[in-house]
């Protein structure tokens, strides 16, 4: 690790200087920066599917219909505001501001840019740092989560219950993965704080292995290719997206935890889900692809990463990335729910535990002679092998016949009708039967029966 | 004058709640009123509700399972986190530490695995 932070590199003794209205103007300007991206990512979204579809998508409010958004969350404002009569009337009024809140919320540690001169200020471009700057990302993102099953929870109906359920299970069953694949990203960067990490991918890091010095790229996209994969399905997972759309999967939850939510309501929980989506982007690019930092070919250019040019670079990377998502959702069936648990807990997690411990070790030993170096390289693998072969399985139990079943249930089961039960017809229903004479169709060779 | 670098954060806080609590409220003003029995039902796809059973119903005890698993790895994440910042100060030993503590995670992964706690259905 190499302290040799650039000129335009922020500190964290760079934050905690800005007057107030210094600070005034940069929350304004991440709070714009989170409502436009949401106008511009639904537009985005439905205009790339659009094409990935054959079809022109959204083309006639604006030009390239960029207005289409605005027209509808107009639109929105002035329909019927419906309270349910079962609902909590409380909790589902508060509900889609807890999630609005803690989506822009996580904005405040996103770095945007390198140090600038803001009218003679000297500043950087982020609206704050704090050393556990990645715990308030994490701690905005789990929040998240209570306005999705509170809202469902308030509703008082089926469909909402369920879908804030299987929400709150999904996102903290992959908040665990995403959790585990960072503890790479702060073991190699040794800090976390979002303009440190970004700070540390600025510089290729030598990597040592079994004595080859290879000159790695900084990105931690490429040194931590684990993580990164890892961390970018949790974060799919995390922002309730297709292809893990399942909270909202409308073949089976209609519209999943905002069914009963209509009007200015609806459009919070829909501006969240998007705001959401480009804050992850935009962690993702700072946590693994650089940040703000130009990538390779800029790179050339001399005053790539100084003044306001890296915002573009930053802007760039954060598109692409919800090009990605966008990509997913138009690419990918939607998972069943089972398969989905299954894979964030009996894939995603142990490959984690693995990769954190393989990545530790690689650093403990990085310098020492060649025999240590087999060694403990050795001994791990041996203990993995071993563990392979006698990783516990479940039996397969034979499965045990009906006449079993019904033996073996509990006292006080409700009983059972016999299988061969014949119900009686009910007193109540009179069958009715209509006369009506045979049609006479006898033409032809149609020799169907009438 | 100078404010805390935490301020910024509460900063933020502040202006969504206030743009999230003017909207639902707006919501209730802007809006059509046009009284409808049906429309302040539960909506079932056009049936009638099923009736709700009074305080909030029962659900599959597989979330709560869940609930408690993840508390096990979220308590084991925040073991990792100081360990993975002060990494390179730390001798071996804190290597080895963290080796056997992961393992004594993994066990418990293992029997729940075992048991089936991991199966949805």
């Amino acid at each position: 690790m190499s302290p040799s932070y650039l000129a335009q590199d922020p500190t964290l003794a760079d934050f905690g200087r800005d007057p107030w209205w210094l600070v005034l103007i940069k929350i304004v300007f991440a709070f714009a920066f989170g409502l436009l991206a949401t106008l511009l990512g639904v537009w985005f979204e439905r205009r790339v599917v659009g094409y990935m579809q054959v079809r022109p998508g959204p083309n006639q409010v604006g030009p390239f219909g960029l207005l289409q958004t605005l027209a509808d969350g107009l639109k929105m404002a002035f329909k019927e505001d419906i309270l349910p009569k079962a609902a909590d009337k409380v909790v589902y009024f508060f509900a889609p501001t807890i999630s609005v809140i803690c989506a822009v919320t996580a904005l405040s540690v996103v770095p945007f840019g390198p140090m600038v001169s803001i009218f003679g200020h000297h500043t950087p471009l982020q609206v704050t740092d704090v050393p556990v700057a990645v715990l308030v990302l994490l701690a905005c993102s789990s929040m998240g989560v209570y306005g999705i099953v509170l809202g469902g929870w308030a509703s008082g109906s089926t469909y909402p219950l369920l879908g804030g359920l299987r929400s709150s299970a999904q996102m903290i069953s992959y908040e665990v993965a995403m959790g585990l694949s960072i503890v790479a990203v702060f073991m190699t960067a040794g800090t976390m704080s979002t303009s440190g990490i970004v700070a540390q991918q600025g510089h290729g890091t030598e990597l040592t292995i079994f004595g080859n010095s290879i000159p790695a790229p900084g990105w931690y996209a490429i040194l931590l290719l684990p993580s990164f994969i890892i961390f970018f399905i949790s974060t799919v997972g995390e922002t309730n997206r297709a292809p893990f759309d399942l909270p909202e999967a409308e073949s089976e939850l209609v519209a999943g935890f905002m069914t009963e939510y209509s009007s200015l309501k609806f459009a919070l929980f829909m501006l969240s889900e998007y705001v959401a989506m480009v804050t992850m982007s935009a962690v993702t690019t700072t946590l693994f692809l650089g940040g703000w930092r130009a990538p390779w070919p800029i790179t050339i250019w001399e005053g790539a990463n100084s003044g306001w040019w890296p915002m573009l670079w930053f802007f760039g990377k954060v598109i692409a990335l919800v090009f990605v998502f966008v990509w997913l959702r138009g690419t990918l069936p939607r998972l069943r729910y089972d398969q989905f648990m299954r894979f964030g807990w009996k894939v995603l997690l142990p490959i984690n535990l693995v990769w954190i411990l393989v990545l530790s070790g690689l650093r403990s030993i990085e310098d020492w002679d060649s025999r240590g170096k087999l060694i403990a390289v050795g001994i791990p693998a041996g203990i993995l092998l071993v563990a392979t072969l006698f990783w516990p399985n479940r039996r397969p139990q034979p499965k045990p016949t009906t006449q079993e079943q019904v033996d073996n249930r509990p006292y006080g089961s409700f009983p059972l009708p016999p299988m061969d039960l014949q119900v009686p017809p009910s007193p109540r229903i009179t069958r009715v039967v209509a006369e009506r004479e045979p049609a006479n169709i006898a033409t032809g060779s149609d020799s169907r029966e009438v | 004058m100078s404010l805390s670098p935490y301020a910024p954060i509460i900063g933020l806080f502040a202006l969504a709640a206030a743009f999230s609590l003017f909207s639902v409220g707006a919501a209730r003003f802007a809006g059509p009123h046009r009284y409808n029995k049906a429309k302040l039902e539960a909506y079932e796809c056009g049936i009638e509700p099923s009736p709700q059973p009074v305080g909030g119903g029962r659900f599959p005890i597989k979330f709560y399972l869940t609930a408690m698993l993840f508390i096990v790895f979220d308590i084991e994440i925040i073991f990792l986190y100081p360990w993975a910042v002060s990494f390179d100060a730390l001798p071996i030993f804190g290597f080895v530490e963290m080796v056997l503590f992961i393992v004594a995670v993994f066990v418990a992964y293992a029997y729940v695995w075992r048991r089936g706690g991991l199966d949805w259905d």
